[in-house]
């Protein structure tokens, strides 16, 4: 939360002038009982009319000088919280932008997603909720103690009793079930978790036979989850009924006590009215409390989560910020005794892996699922670091570019075919800002994308939903390479990004890549044995090991894993 | 939403409670009680007070006869209080528990056709959100909705039986509160919809660019997110304030209200009190009334609002609970057992969208034991066929017959566990891996287990899980790979070993040297059944008997690799293109 405090520091005045104009307004409040005891005491005891009236406008006073003040002090949170929110905001989405691969697969998007924005929300409105009325209700309860203590210190003694073991009654209850309530809530997950799972399964389920299982197993989720249910209700429910007989029974003692001290003169029947009062008051104020103190600590969780994301640092720095220029006569691309170890994982998944590439060539990268090929690639735009050795792209360290320059050279197509909310022309724009629509075409004609523009009435300006709804996965996955060829890298990574289309369009693609981009480096990620065979050199890679490089023919010979692969899924004539 | 439809949602909801109406009597009596002497306690401490006149002038007897008296009393409501409240607590969550495995209930029962047409999100948020929703606001009704009617009811009663002129001013300066506190709300309105229209343009992009994050990343967007991130912060921002602000105004507006009327209550009580209608005792009674008066008022506006939430959430579940359930089995219904496995499908018509046809005229024999590969681009219609032949969706026209009978005179359990499928979608329950394996037999042995498991090349990576068969698979099998999950769906086939088996794709997430071994397995597996395989890697299915190659809901070739490659017709063309340039 410290962290965070500084966002608020640039609304210092705010968020001191909020509390403060609500204090002023409590203060008001609480002389209202005293004004009417002074009308029961002398205006009705002496019958003087005038002196009510007059004690009736202060009363009318006081109120209006308290909405005043609690509007002000209301605007004054309003403003402070929505800037505080904001800030952090913009400062949360820079940071998280700033993260590298290895940060984002280990907390996960959906995390940060949560993070970004119901965290925020919760805290905002819980800043806004401290600056309102954390002050305002203890500084009640206080002051109601401490005005019944100008009117008889006798009396007041009661309050001070009462005071605690209210408070004792209302903190305990609460905090005993706010655990109970995070088991309900955790029940409820699970009730939530078996419902989803039913649906996704649904015919597997019914494949097998096992409705009414699944029935009975919800069944006995739902009962636990309604077992804890009425057992936290029974224990929230005490609440209301042992307040109510606290205070009441104080009130009991309070009048007993004060007729005693009228009896004796001490004090007058409205100063007992005054203090039954001022005891009624206490009791709203500090049920308001409690609840106030759950969403305050809700929304103090929430902010810890925050901090945490901004307490981890991005793995990937950039140490050099200027420009660097790429040697001649040296390999477009060298791999240096690679390995890589994924944060907390038990074996790298890389290891030793050494090769290069000159311009212009096309080289295959296939293996089994897992044995390390996405990995391999997104080293070249350094998403991750390797552990040891290095990855040069035209003689020079990945390391030492600046990570706009290296990610300029790469273009990079994931195997999630991904297209953002926005016309077909913004989705192509991505790498290249200002790219014509000439550009733009010729890189739909390359990725075998152009029919799709073509069908569409609207061309370029075809909006595509959010997570390219409307568009089949073939469709994407060709607009998606497209994307990439705008762009026009020096080295262009296709990683599986063709497994949706058929292998006629596919060949056709890797044949226009071929033709149309001559100086292009392309690296071919795939299963597939068809799509790799004519590359310039094949790297085929086993359990994060270069298991062999070279041509087609070479590996037959001589790499028994790429005879398997190639065999599992052609003839032995079709290998040959 | 429409009267109607509120009356009988309503109607529907008050069945469900009927099952605990003395249970809701007794709680309405209790909520009775306890209102009656809350109200009733400042009258006492009213009289108390006027027992207090000034020094030398305190009745000590019958002020402690009325202390005595509000003892008893606030005991009383205290007790009843908690009982009610218990009582609420234990009706609403019984009844929602109740419509809660009843719509679960209908789940299981739904046509796969309806489950496959709807967003699954959006059922499972009636199933929770929606019930979670309903069961706050029923118990809300029930806590608040009458205590704050008959609060009120009770206030007037007990205001205008002390004194009905100051009772009157109460009545007429109260509404101004809500009054006010309406025209702030609509006033409001406005400015929480375009905030909470800013917040959705706002997470929508933040789940755009940080669920994609890996792409913005590679095309170095980060800088153009930020900027975009940033203009519709600051407008978020700008609604924030508004409609943060102008809410809270409702609060001290309607408080400055309330002084008012406690103000003129004071007045016009002490004007009385000189004229000798009322006592100092019921001056104070009154101002305790005046306080409480207004605040059922606020608090009903927030339980009808609650309430129409709660009606149309209901409205939602019902909406889930009284759709068709699957066509029940005929009563006379076949019960089919250890089938041959002979399956004919006749003149089949089928479409998910009676606009749309799909499959047309489609015919089929697939003899005993015969191995029929369906190949077909995606959307031919492919995984169609296994809805059918599951009987997930029934024919629009024609028939489908297994071992000569019509699948609809059979009933569904026996028609399905014919069946052996593995899916593209690996799906795994959650729970151990012995579990899953033995899915379609639970009371399977440890032994059954695994050689299942053995068989479809799981057994090696299950032991070196650090539980082995009782490693818990978590949701949705997030600790095991693609390829594992698939594993353990097969093994989950192998160990019931139907007649019939369908294979959909079921080998694509694993890599080929794996498949292999896995074909062979399966090739074991296949002997002497009836086997209908689905897949896109044409290299898998050479072996078939018979291969139909679908395009557009028609089989337009059929016969064996050799046929259909001197044929030299589409399946020729697509096996090729593997192996263009």
């Amino acid at each position: 939360m410290r962290k965070l405090l500084k966002y608020l520091s640039e609304y210092k005045r705010e968020s001191i002038m909020g509390p403060l104009f609500k204090l002023l307004e409590a203060s008001f409040e609480l002389l209202v009982p005293l004004v009417m005891a002074r009308v029961i005491d002398i205006g009705i005891k002496n019958h003087d009319l005038s002196y009510i009236l007059s004690m009736g406008g202060i009363l009318v006073f006081l109120g209006a000088i308290g909405l005043v003040c609690s509007i002000t002090a209301q605007y004054f949170a309003a403003k402070a919280a929505a800037g505080f929110g904001t800030s952090i905001r913009n400062d949360l989405f820079a940071h998280i932008n700033s993260l590298s691969y290895q940060e984002i697969d280990t907390i996960g998007t959906a995390t940060l997603i949560t993070r970004m924005t119901s965290d925020v929300n919760q805290v905002q409105s819980g800043v806004n909720l401290f600056l309102r009325l954390f002050l305002r209700s203890p500084f009640i309860v206080f002051g109601a103690m401490i005005m019944a203590f100008t009117i008889d210190v006798k009396a007041a003694l009661i309050f001070a009793v009462s005071i605690p073991v209210l408070s004792v009654v209302v903190f305990g209850i609460m905090i005993f079930s706010m655990p109970l309530y995070k088991k309900v809530q955790k029940q409820l997950d699970r009730v939530l978790l078996t419902a989803r799972e039913n649906l996704g399964g649904v015919r597997v389920i019914r494949a097998f036979n096992r409705q009414n299982d699944e029935v009975r197993r919800f069944d006995d989720e739902n009962g636990t989850l309604v077992r804890f249910q009425v057992f936290v209700g029974k224990i929230s429910a005490l609440m209301n009924p042992l307040t109510y007989v606290i205070i009441n029974l104080a009130i009991i003692i309070l009048i007993n006590t004060g007729a005693n001290r009228v009896e004796v003169g001490i004090i007058t029947q409205g100063q007992v009215v005054a203090l039954v009062n001022y005891m009624s008051q206490i009791l709203v104020e500090l049920v308001k409390l409690a609840n106030l103190i759950i969403t305050i600590s809700k929304a103090l969780a929430c902010a810890n989560r925050i901090s945490s994301v901004f307490s981890i640092e991005p793995g990937i720095k950039q140490t050099n910020q200027n420009e660097v220029k790429e040697e001649t006569d040296v390999p477009k691309l060298e791999f240096d005794q690679v390995s890589l170890f994924y944060q907390g994982a038990k074996a790298e998944s890389l290891a030793g892996i050494g090769f290069q590439v000159m311009k212009g060539e096309t080289i295959g990268i296939i293996g089994g699922t897992g044995s390390g090929k996405t990995t391999l690639v997104n080293l070249i735009p350094r998403f991750y670091d390797v552990s040891q050795g290095s990855v040069k792209v035209g003689g020079i360290n990945v390391k030492d570019y600046p990570l706009s320059q290296l990610r300029k050279l790469v273009g990079i197509v994931p195997q999630r075919a991904v297209l953002f909310k926005g016309s077909i022309r913004e989705n192509m724009q991505w790498g290249k800002r200002e790219a014509s629509d000439e550009e733009i075409y010729r890189a739909l004609r390359i990725a075998q994308a152009k029919e799709i523009v073509d069908e569409k009435g609207e061309g370029l300006d075809f909006i595509i939903e959010a997570g390219g709804k409307n568009l089949s996965g073939g469709q994407r996955q060709r607009l998606t390479i497209a994307r990439a060829i705008v762009k026009d890298p020096q080295i262009l990574i296709l990683d599986d990004s063709a497994s949706a289309l058929d292998f006629a369009t596919d060949a056709r693609l890797r044949k226009a890549i071929k033709e149309e981009t001559k100086d292009m480096t392309v690296f071919l990620v795939s299963q597939r044995a068809s799509t790799i065979r004519n590359a310039d050199r094949i790297v085929v890679l086993d359990d994060g090991q270069m298991a062999g490089c070279g041509k087609h023919g070479e590996l037959i010979e001589s790499c028994e894993v790429y005879r398997e692969i190639c065999l599992s899924q052609l003839s032995e004539k079709e290998v040959q | 939403m429409n009267i109607n439809k509120h009356k009988s949602t309503i109607k529907r909801i008050l069945n469900k409670i009927a099952k605990y109406k003395w249970s809701v009597m007794a709680s309405l009596f209790c909520a009775f009680l306890t209102v009656v002497f809350t109200l009733y306690v400042p009258i006492l401490i009213g009289r108390a007070i006027d027992c207090i006149v000034g020094a030398g002038e305190v009745n000590f007897n019958a002020m402690g006869m009325i202390l005595v008296q509000i003892a008893v009393v606030i005991f009383i409501t205290a007790a009843a209080q908690w009982v009610m409240s218990h009582i609420n607590n234990q009706v609403t969550y019984r009844v929602v528990k109740d419509i809660r495995t009843q719509a679960f209930n209908k789940l299981e029962s739904l046509p796969l056709r309806y489950i496959d047409s709807h967003a699954h999100g959006d059922l499972i948020s009636r199933i929770i959100a929606d019930i979670d929703q309903f069961s706050d606001g029923l118990l809300m009704g029930f806590t608040q909705l009458f205590t704050g009617v008959l609060t009120i009811i009770g206030t007037l009663f007990f205001m205008f039986f002390i004194n009905p002129i100051i009772a009157a001013l109460v009545v007429f300066v109260t509404p101004l509160s809500l009054f006010v506190a309406s025209f702030i709300a609509k006033r409001t309105y406005s400015m929480f919809r375009m905030q909470s229209q800013t917040r959705g343009e706002l997470t929508s992009l933040v789940e755009e660019m940080l669920g994609n994050q890996k792409v913005v990343k590679a095309f170095a967007y980060e800088d153009e997110a930020q900027r975009k991130f940033e203009v519709i912060n600051e407008d978020l921002r700008i609604w924030g304030l508004k409609a943060t602000f102008f809410s809270s105004i409702t609060n001290p507006a309607t408080r400055f209200v309330n002084s008012l009327v406690y103000a003129c209550v004071g007045i016009a009580g002490a004007f009385a009190a000189v004229n000798g209608f009322l006592t100092v005792g019921q001056l104070s009674s009154f101002l305790s009334y005046a306080n409480q008066y207004t605040k059922p008022f606020n608090e009903i506006s927030g339980v009808v609002t609650e309430l129409q939430n709660a009606l149309a959430s209901a409205a939602r579940v019902f909406e889930l609970i009284d759709e068709e359930v699957e066509v029940e089995d005929d009563s006379n219904a076949i019960v089919l057992d250890h089938a041959k496995g002979e399956v004919v499908l006749e003149h089949v018509d089928f479409s998910y969208n009676p606009s749309v046809t799909l499959i047309e005229d489609m015919n089929l024999y697939a003899g005993q034991g015969k191995r029929i590969a369906i190949v077909g681009p995606t959307g031919c219609g492919k995984s169609t066929v296994i809805n059918l032949l599951m009987r997930f969706y029934d024919v629009n026209a024609g028939s489908i017959k297994v071992d000569g009978n019509d699948v609809r005179n059979i009933t569904r359990k026996s028609l399905r566990s014919e069946y052996g499928m593995v899916l593209q979608e690996t799906w795994l329950k959650t729970g151990t891996i012995r579990e899953n394996i033995a899915y379609g037999k639970p009371d399977a042995s440890e032994e059954v287990i695994i050689t299942a498991a053995k068989e479809a090349h799981a057994h090696s990576f299950i032991s070196r899980m650090p539980q082995g068969y009782d490693t818990i698979i978590s949701e949705d099998g997030g600790n095991l790979s693609q390829g594992q999950k698939q594993l353990l769906c097969i093994a989950r086939v192998m160990l019931c070993l139907p007649p019939i088996l369908i294979l959909d794709e079921a080998t694509s997430s694993i890599d080929t040297r794996t498949e292999l071994k896995i074909q062979k397995a399966f090739a074991k597996m296949m002997e002497g059944r009836t086997s209908f395989i689905v897949a896109h890697r044409l290299s898998t299915i050479k072996e078939a008997d018979v291969i139909l190659v679908m395009r557009e809901g028609h089989i337009i070739e059929q016969g064996t690799h050799e046929d259909l490659l001197t044929k030299n017709g589409f399946y020729a063309q697509l096996y090729n293109s593997q192996f263009a340039v």
